[in-house]
């Protein structure tokens, strides 16, 4: 593995550590974030109303 | 002073719903499949562009057009097009928000099937590799290819069906059942609970993956570290290629030398694949999105849940799903083997060494535990591409919800049925991918970002987006969205025309079986438009015409 690669390799995982630990500290620092948030998984879609 | 313990459940649950949803086979099998075939390391630099100036911008911009196309009451990708676009082209190009999750879902649902397969071989002990480590390889590329029938057409079906067919039935019909009954939600929030378990096992599987060493004393080049070598070195897209690029074109040109790395930044399929990767994994570009965000309610945050989906998704994908396939694949079937597969089969063709290197009967616990969280992040995956489809059928022909699972059960089951009889060399599977899961995933995004950012307009939707938002959209959005991204989806498309157009119609034109598959999105299409046509005047008769005129009010009532 080059220097180079090293590089990409701590930049990339670096990058994405710093991204989801960004998200995760806002979304539990903010304190009506969990009303207001929604994932597919949780958005009703009216499956059980037709 | 601390919180109550309730908000803070409240808050990590949100965070698994937000999380879950983003997870799926995107991350672990058709990511290292994609960065191996387009220059491994090399591959990041398009991958990281791609998430930054369209993954991440595109994906805010189909929540908020979905949220706002929810406050006149529409789900479908058309009807919400309509309203946005004020027009009938941009409800017709909404067509394209409808084939994408179709056809995918019709491929998706084959590799979801083999997760499964692959977790009850574990179970039953169908899987076994031998004692010998010098036979693993041509053993596990034989089960894989007698698995899905790769050496012929039409094995899957001769005689007497095949054991994954029957495999496949079994899945298919699940995902049929799950929406069929209207309780699709129930395995959804099931499967969001199930992530913490899927990012366990994968833990595992990396620590195991890491600690290998040189698992074959004769290649002592096929170490781990030269696996991730492999993944993150910065290298040329393939040593035989001997073309010079020049680019861009006009008066700016430079000359790239294949030798050196900077010629992947000058392949266009390169840049295609790495957009094509961050939106098939992001969701983006599929229609999916903006489905879902149709319902949500018009102070709902839609900033902050988007980058937190993406970022969770990105965390699978770069330090879980990147650091154990590629290296994986390296370490046993060498640079020709990491490089010469399909999109999404390396993971079935190398984890099963990586499982047998573990010892029994942990390779065989944790092969069964692996398979089966991918079957589960699949099942949320293909969940949410059949919603799409089901709300612009119970919109467009005004059909209750199972008569609309019923057309769209037999649409998808005859396109998966044609995948499973061109098994030959999975190229049925491939070339949908390409076409559907890569170009029309770009031709998508590029028209919602136009729509986005010049027709409906981007102050009044960054305006929009932010209302309830956690956290506003940064200020370089709306310049990101209105030029950045389109040039770049705009200029990546020209590139792709220019240099691999031709090969694409060559293909088409060359190959029956690759011809007939180009057919069927054809016919896919087409039926669609009708549909729309349909609905277009049904939605007119009902006085409630996606294309309104302009200065018309949300209906307060529309979204949930």
């Amino acid at each position: 593995m080059t220097l180079a690669g090293w590089i990409f390799m701590v930049l990339s995982i670096g990058f994405v550590v710093s991204l989801i630990s960004f998200c995760f500290l806002k979304v539990l620092s903010e304190p009506s974030a969990a009303n207001h948030m929604h994932g597919p998984a949780d958005i009703d879609t009216h499956d059980l109303d037709t | 002073m601390p919180k109550p313990k309730e908000q803070w459940g409240t808050r990590l649950g949100m965070i698994l719903a937000v999380a879950g949803s983003a997870v799926g086979l995107g991350n672990f099998l058709r990511f290292p499949g994609t960065a191996a075939q387009n220059g491994g390391g090399a591959f990041m630099i398009p991958y990281f562009c791609a998430l930054l100036f369209l993954g991440i911008p595109i994906c805010w911009s189909e929540w908020t057009m979905g949220k706002y196309g929810g406050q006149f009451g529409f789900n479908s990708c058309p009807a919400i097009f309509g309203v946005l676009g004020r027009g009938r082209v941009w409800r017709y190009l909404g067509v394209l928000g409808l084939i994408i999750p179709i056809i995918i879902y019709m491929y998706y649902v084959l590799i979801e099937s083999w997760c499964m397969g692959y977790a009850y071989m574990y179970l039953t002990g169908g899987i076994d590799l031998g004692t010998d480590p010098g036979q693993f390889k041509e053993k596990c590329l034989e089960f894989f290819n007698g698995f899905v029938g790769a050496n012929q057409d039409g094995l899957m079906l001769q005689g007497s069906i095949h054991s994954s067919v029957v495999i496949w039935a079994v899945v298919f019909a699940i995902n049929f059942f799950f929406i069929y009954r209207g309780v699709s939600k129930g395995i959804e929030r099931f499967c969001m609970y199930a992530m913490p378990l899927m990012a366990v096992c994968a833990f595992v599987v990396l620590i195991r993956v890491l600690t290998l060493g040189t698992p074959n004393p004769e290649l002592p080049d096929q170490n781990v570290v030269n696996g991730l070598g492999f993944m993150w070195n910065p290298k040329p897209v393939d040593a035989g290629f001997q073309h010079r690029y020049l680019w861009p074109p006009g008066p700016f040109r430079i000359l790239y030398d294949p030798g050196t790395w900077i010629d992947a930044l000058a392949r266009p399929k390169v840049w295609m694949a790495a957009a094509g990767q961050i939106f098939f994994s992001l969701s983006v570009g599929f229609g999916v999105i903006i489905n879902y965000a149709s319902y949500l309610k018009k102070k709902d945050d839609v900033v902050l849940a988007g980058l937190t989906a993406t970022a969770t998704n990105e965390f699978f994908e770069v330090c879980l799903g990147g650091l154990i396939t590629i290296p994986a694949a390296f370490l046993f079937l060498g640079i020709a083997g990491a490089q010469a597969t399909g999109n999404f089969d390396l993971g079935f063709k190398t984890l099963p060494i990586v499982f047998e290197y573990m010892g029994q009967p942990w390779g065989r616990i944790v092969g069964f535990l692996f398979f089966f969280m991918l079957f589960l992040a699949a099942i949320t995956s293909s969940l949410s591409m059949l919603q799409p489809a089901i709300a612009f059928l119970e919109e467009a022909l005004g059909t209750g919800r199972r008569g609309a699972v019923a057309v769209l059960g037999l649409v998808t089951g005859c396109g998966s049925v044609f995948v499973i009889y061109f098994s030959n060399g999975l190229k049925a599977l491939s070339f949908l991918d390409d076409t559907i899961g890569t170009i029309m995933i770009v031709v998508l995004a590029t028209v919602q970002t136009v729509l986005f950012g010049w027709v409906f307009g981007v102050k009044r939707a960054v305006q929009f987006a932010n209302t309830g938002a956690q956290m506003r959209l940064p200020r370089l959005f709306p310049f990101v969205i209105k030029y950045v991204t389109p040039a770049y989806l705009l200029f990546m498309l020209g590139m792709w025309c220019r240099t691999d157009l031709a090969r694409y119609v060559n293909l088409v034109r060359s190959d029956n079986v690759v011809l007939l598959t180009f057919l069927l999105i054809v016919v896919v299409t087409v039926f669609l438009l009708v549909l729309i046509a349909v609905g277009g005047r049904r939605w007119k008769a009902e006085t409630r015409d996606p294309a309104p005129a302009r200065g018309v009010a949300p209906a307060t009532g529309g979204a949930s």
